[in-house]
Parts: structure tokens; sequence; C-alpha cells
């Protein structure tokens, strides 16, 4: 199956979206008020009007999107990329320098959105007229794609050489200086449309998409009529409820994020260390104090950790009530298992969980008893859905609750580990571990030329401040 | 639901503008309850600590660009596909390539981990127009059929099923074992490009994202559209639900990561920047929530502030598209997957930031005698 990588015909949407985006920003760059200064810049013996250095474009975005120059000389180097900005010095290297390195606006009659795609036909001229230009002197990829081309479209071949004299005796007429120009900015089109080998090809998209598959006017229409109705006799509930929901629960989680908090003993990733996955594993002799903690933050969490799930169960065999979570895994696996197995396990279920006088009979209303019983007469995946609600919010309501209060939790959560903490200090002959109640002014002293050197400004002007 | 054409009495026109109020209702209602913002909701909330997150590590060997990765329960294997056709399974701690499996198609788009926590780990993979759920003690099955290529697959609760995502436009629950087709979701109506399920209590649910736009929640065991939300201005390239399950993130082709709520049925924030050009193809939760990690086709990973809505930190790096981005189970590190035919893991060391602020607090109430609530800003 052949699957093409680039845009053919039309416009490629996403593409076009970059491209505008970019040319708002050249546009803004060349305002004749707040846009850049421009010089004339030397190269060799003549001049060229209308350049800026790379320090001046890394400047103006800094001040025009406040941010970084770290990634304004990134996005100014999407701009070379793209070909709205080329160099003059080393044209052939498309790269943003910080420095005073002279670049230049390309003409819009060059961008490559308004050229899409570029033409073969158009490429044979180029390498054409490069041709006699250069007396044959071409680089190695381009003699080859011009060799490649010439069989290609053999049939056009005299009128591209034609186009060619062409086009190189009009450019003779003009003055050295525009004729540079204009060959510099073909050239940077060139470099982008047609990369030379090892050079990223940044108009490479991937998949083509969407897939022009038809999309019935009928069809839409339907879909978002049928979804408007439905949408329009939800329940919802009121924003502000709502969101603080997200950061109560950002908040409870805060430090279980290592990301955001750290993590105890220390980050595997930083410390080589693999303590923390070791103290964390599925099955552990002792858990971790933020572990047991977890287990108490909803009844998902208790369920989804091993031995969470074990400590539960041990807990409602002493409440004679583990039938329930017996009837809730098996029901689970009935849920997620295979296809073929459904059946016997159905069977299995209520054989040992709903049949009167079963083993481990389970508690279920009478209503949802019926509707089950009906249903496991024609077996299906989702048949126990009812029961298995009905026994989970049970045990998430009772159990579970009293669970958390119970001995059983707090004694777990009593001998619980607290790990102690390692810091990979940045002097690795410091390695030091962490003690409660240090001395406040000889530690603070340590830990702020340990951190200040990875901190940098804001935490030692704040530290510094009180020795 | 029956897509029938024109109805009597119905007409193209009439079509177009019954929708078009019906979704002017359907805005009004949901602005009805919302009676606040989010960033004004999170003013409250103390400012993030400066963020030091940086790549300390990069997977050098697949030989074109990375498509898909994905973590592995241990929280250290990582597995990636690749446009050069391989899958590798890396132990991303020790940089060791485990195991190289060759497919015979390129475009390996996605991949995923089964939820095994046994010795045999089961890798998915589904390649372009060929699906195969890929074994690696070398037993190759095709499970998944669709009628174009497949964009994205994930396991349900167990390794039995696999909830695939499509550019034909569909999603489809399949059975591992027998390769049959349980459920199938129509309603999106251009390539599905992402999906996610639900991390909830009853774990019945997901969300997709696609090309018409449009994220849509779904009910797996009738196939129904629960919910639609329809405000990204193209491609929506990724889905992922918050942690809690009570919200999801997109990622598009806008330059914008959104951020919905499930219980107001609305868009309650916008990730993004005049600086931020360039699409968004992938994003992840930090354990927490409170993070986003969007990768981006200009190269870079945005780390977005989920409450304020304001960007943390920006990762720099990659020398290509990032294709994909996510968080290792445990939450201690980010990996990220990069056309430019890398995998790098990138961690926080922020952490010592927090020791600088102790001290100093303890420092002041033993200087002054003063309880100081010292919370600085960078």
């Amino acid at each position: 199956m052949t699957i093409n990588t680039l845009a053919k015909g039309g416009c490629h949407r996403e593409q076009m979206a970059c491209f505008r985006k970019m040319e708002k920003v050249i546009v803004a760059m060349q305002d004749p008020d707040m846009g850049m200064k421009m010089r004339n810049q030397r190269l060799l013996i003549t001049v060229i009007p209308h350049a800026m250095t790379g320090h001046d474009i890394i400047t103006w975005l800094t001040h025009k999107y406040r941010i970084s120059e770290e990634e304004a000389l990134h996005l100014g180097n999407m701009l070379v990329k793209y070909g709205y900005i080329y160099p003059l010095k080393e044209p052939r290297c498309l790269v943003l320098r910080p420095d005073e390195s002279p670049y230049r606006f390309q003409t819009p009659y060059f961008w490559t959105s308004t050229r899409w795609p570029a033409s073969e036909l158009d490429y044979a001229i180029y390498l054409a007229k490069k041709n006699i230009r250069k007396q044959g002197e071409l680089m190695e990829y381009e003699k080859e794609r011009y060799s490649l081309l010439h069989k290609r479209i053999n049939h056009t071949w005299d009128f591209v050489v034609m186009q060619a004299r062409e086009q190189l005796r009009s450019s003779k007429q003009r003055r050295k200086a525009d004729r540079i120009v204009l060959e510099c900015q073909e050239q940077a089109y060139w470099l982008i449309n047609r990369p030379p080998p090892g050079v990223n090809n940044v108009l490479d998209t991937g998949l083509e998409r969407p897939n022009n598959f038809s999309c019935r006017v009928t069809l839409v229409s339907n879909f978002i009529i049928e979804a408007c109705r439905k949408a329009l006799g939800r329940n919802r509930v009121k924003s502000s409820i709502c969101l603080e929901g997200f950061l109560k629960y950002s908040e409870q989680y805060l430090n279980h994020d290592p990301i955001m908090q750290g993590c105890l003993p220390s980050n595997p990733w930083i410390s080589d260390d693999t303590a923390h996955w070791t103290m964390n594993a599925e099955i552990v002799p002792v858990p971790t104090r933020l572990r047991v903690e977890r287990w108490s933050f909803s009844f998902t969490e208790l369920l989804n950790d091993a031995m969470g799930r074990k400590e539960f169960m041990t807990y409602l065999e002493k409440e004679f009530s583990a039938e329930n979570l017996y009837f809730w895994q098996a029901c689970e696996d009935i849920r997620h298992g295979e296809n073929s197995k459904i059946v016997e396990k159905v069977e299995d279920v209520y054989k040992n969980f709903l049949a009167p006088g079963a083993a481990r009979w389970v508690n279920i209303d009478s209503k949802t008893m019926d509707k089950t019983l009906e249903g496991i007469k024609r077996p299906h995946r989702f048949v126990m859905d009812d029961a298995q609600m009905h026994i989970y919010f049970l045990m998430k309501k009772d159990s579970y609750p009293r669970y958390l209060k119970s001995d059983l939790y707090k004694n777990m959560l009593a001998k619980a580990i607290v790990p102690q903490e390692t810091k990979k200090s940045v002097f690795p002959f410091m390695r030091r571990q962490r003690h409660s109640s240090p001395s406040p002014a000889q530690t603070a002293t340590q830990a702020a030329e340990e951190e200040g050197l990875a901190k940098g400004a804001g935490a030692n002007s704040a530290a510094g401040s009180h020795f | 639901m029956a897509c029938q054409g024109l109805q009597k009495g119905e007409t193209l026109e009439s079509l177009k503008r019954e929708s078009e109020t019906l979704k002017k209702k359907l805005e009004e209602e949901r602005n009805k309850l919302n009676d606040v913002e989010l960033h004004q909701v999170a003013e409250k909330v103390e400012v993030l600590s400066a963020l030091s997150i940086k790549t300390r590590r990069v997977l050098k060997g697949h030989g074109n660009k990375v498509l898909c990765m994905d973590w592995c329960k241990d929280k250290r294997r990582m597995v990636s596909s690749s446009q050069d056709g391989k899958v590798i399974v890396w132990d991303a701690f020790t940089l060791n390539k485990e195991h190289g499996v060759p497919l015979p198609c390129t475009w390996v788009l996605a991949c995923a981990y089964a939820p095994l926590s046994g010795l045999d780990n089961k890798c998915s993979v589904i390649p372009l127009s060929l699906d195969k759920n890929e074994n690696l003690a070398a037993k190759k099955k095709s499970v998944a059929m669709h009628t174009n290529y497949v964009s994205g697959c994930s396991f349900t609760n167990s390794d039995m099923q696999l909830l695939t995502s499509s550019g034909d436009g569909t999603c489809a629950l399949w059975d591992v074992e027998s390769g049959q087709l349980l459920q199938s979701f129509h309603g999106h109506t251009a390539d599905v490009l992402s999906l996610d399920l639900a991390p909830s209590e009853t774990g019945n649910t997901f969300v997709s994202g696609g090309c018409d736009m449009k994220a849509n929640v779904w009910d797996m065991r009738s196939g129904q559209n629960i919910q639609s939300f329809e405000s990204h201005e193209s491609d929506i390239n990724c889905v992922k639900y918050y942690p809690s399950g009570d919200a999801f993130a997109s990622a598009s082709d806008d330059a914008t990561c959104r951020f919905y709520d499930l219980r107001a049925d609305r868009e309650v924030a916008v990730y993004q920047k005049d600086s931020i050009i360039f699409g968004a193809s992938t994003c992840d939760f930090s354990l927490s929530g409170r993070l986003l990690f969007a990768g981006y086709n200009d190269y870079t990973i945005n780390v977005w502030d989920v409450l304020k809505g304001t960007r943390a930190t920006i990762l720099f790096g990659h020398e290509n598209r990032v294709s994909r981005v996510r968080v290792s189970p445990d939450g201690t590190a980010l990996g990220s997957a990069s056309w430019d035919s890398t995998l790098r893991v990138s961690w926080s060391f922020s952490t010592g930031s927090n020791y600088i602020f102790r001290f100093i607090k303890l420092l002041f109430w033993v200087n002054s005698r003063l309880v100081l609530e010292f919370t600085v800003a960078f």
C-alpha cells in the first residue's frame, strides 16, 4: 500500500494554518513602526539593503512575545527552517544564529504557501539554470536529481532548457545586487522544498488526513441533531462545584506526584537508586506510608492496589462479609475476560454467589436479583453489571468507611515505612543522609551551597540575606 | 442510529438550520450553570514553585520517525514503534534494548502495553491496515480489522479486550481471543485520531478525538455517544483523561490544548500562547493532574499549569516533531517520542527548592520568633 506523505494537489490543512500564523509574525516583524530595524549588510563587495542580524531577530521576538531568549531562538529557527527568513552568510545552512550574522526576509513570491506544492517543472528549470550558470558544477545530489528529472519529464525538456535560458538572460539585465538577492531567494526556496539528503524535510507532515470518505451532509447533520437533543436533556453540575473538585484532587495528590514534590527515598531516575521502586513493588512486607494513605482517598484506590485489596479482604473476613469482594472480583473477571469463558464463568458465579443456599451468598435487593437471574438465562459480558454495581456501592458506603476507622487500617498506617530521603549532592563526595531537626544555621548554609548552584539567583539571594 | 437520507418535509437547508439552532440552544444551556471560571477558582491555589525539568536520557536505536510509545507497568520499561517498521522494547532505566520486533509494514502508528503483571509481557501493535496483536513469544494474531488505518489502541482493564480508533471514522471494541468485533462506535464524521479510557469506578466510558474537531465520550457497553465537545478549531490529535476521570484534555492542530469538565459538560480552560504557533500532537497529565505535558510540532514540549492556565515551563531537545508524551505509571518521569528517531526521558529536579524554602521558614521563625508565611514566586 503506497502512503503519500507529501500533500498532493490542494492545500494541506494543518500546514497551511501554520504558514498563515508564521506569515503574521513575519508581517509584524516588517511593520514600519513596531517592526525590526533593518540596515544594509555588506556581502563581499556588494551592499545588500534591508537585512538584519540574528541577534536583532531574537531580541524582537523576546520583546514581542515576552518569552525567554532560548524560546525566541527556537521560534526564530522555525521561521528560518520554513523559509520565511534566510541567511546571507552560509546560505545552505538554514539555522538562526544569535549573533551578527545577516538575514533577510523571503519575498512572498517565494513563500512555500504561495507556490504549493513546488512543481517538478519549476525544479527542473531551476536546476537547468544552475547547471548552465555553473557550467555543470552542480552538487552531487543536484546532479542526481537533474538526471532523474531529465528522464522523467524528457518530453518537455526543450521547454525546460528554453525557460532556463530565458530567465538567465533577463536576470543578467538586472543590477548585480538585485541579481544576488534573487539568486539567494530562489536558492532558499529550493533548499526547503527540495531539501538535500540528510536534512529534515520540514514539509513532511506524515500520514495524509483526513481521508476523503464522503461526509454526507445529512449524515453530519443527523449526528449533530441527535447528539444535541440528548445533550439538552443532560443533568449538569454547577461550575463552581466541579472546579473545586479539581482543586481538591490536585491538592490531595500533590505529595504523591514525584514531578511536583519528589519522592522518597529518591527519584530513581535522578539518583540511579531503585529503592523507591523496590519499596513500592506490588507486594511488599511493609508498604510505605504514602501508599497506605492513598487507600483512604477513594474506594477505587484501595481496590486498585493489590496489597490494599488484600488488606480489605482480611478486614471483610473478620466482618463475615468477604463474599461481597469475592463476588465483585468474579464479576470483573467476567466483564474483562475471554468471550469464550463467559458462559462457564456466569454459571460459576450463580452457583457460588446467587443460588439459594450458595456457599458465598451475596445480599442483593430483590429487584436486581430478579433482573440478574433473568439475564443469566442468556449470559453475556454485562449480565452481572447491575448486581456488581449494587455490591460495589454497598462495600463503598458501608464496609470501606468502617475499614478506614478500623484498627487493622490504623495499625497498617502506623507501621508503614517513611523512607529516609537521600539527596544526590552536587559534589559527589558530599553525599549525606537527611536527619530530623538539624541545626538550622549550619544546614541552611550547606543546603544553600548545594542547591544554590542548581537554583541560581532566586534562592541564593533569599538565603544570602540572612547570614 | 439509522443514518438515512432526507425525511419527508426535510431539505438539506432545513437539516442544517435545525442542527445550528440546537447547537446554539445547547451552548445556552451549558452556560446557565457556568458561574465561575477555572482560573478564578484557582487563584487561591499556591503558585507552582519553579519547575526544573530536564531531559537526561536519550534512547537511540530507531532508524526513522518514532510514532508512538508507551510505558510498561513496571515503571521503567517502554515500548516504541517507528516508521522503520520496528517495535522496540527498552529498559529506559539502563538504556538497554530488550526486544526488537520487525513488522512487515511501516507506519506503525500505535502500540500499547498490556496491563498484565506476569512474566509474559504482551505488547499490542497495530500497524497501518494490517492489524496484528503481537505476542513477543512470536505468536502473531490478527485482531482488529478496520477499513482504514488504525490511529490508536488501548487495552481495557485486562488484556482480553482491545479498543481501537481508526481513520475510517469509527472506534471499535474487540475480543482479543477470537478477533470478534464486540461493539462499534459511530458518530465522528472524519478520521478518529486518538482515544483514552476513563479511569472511573465503573470503567465503562472512553473519550475519542478526531479530524472533525470533535471530542466524543462513549459508553462502551451500548456504543452510545453520551457527550460531545466541539470547540477546537482544527484536528484533535490526542485526548487524555484527568486522573480523577471527571475531565479530559485534548491537544489539537490549532496550537491549543483544552480542558473539558465532564460534569459541567463544557470546556473550562484553553492552554495557548501567542508564541506557540505549531499544532500540539500529544498530551498527558502528571500524576496529581496539576501539570499537563503537551508535545508540539515545533519540536518542543510545553508544560501547563492545569488549574491556573499558565505555562509552567518549556522543554527543548527534540530535533523534530514530538509524536508522543507519556508520564510513567508512578509519575516519576516523562517519556517522549519524536520524529527525530529518538525517545527521551525527562524528570524534575524541582524538589531541592522546597528544602530551601523550608529552611528559610525555619530560619525566620528562629530569628524573629514569628511564624511567617513565606512564599517565593519565581
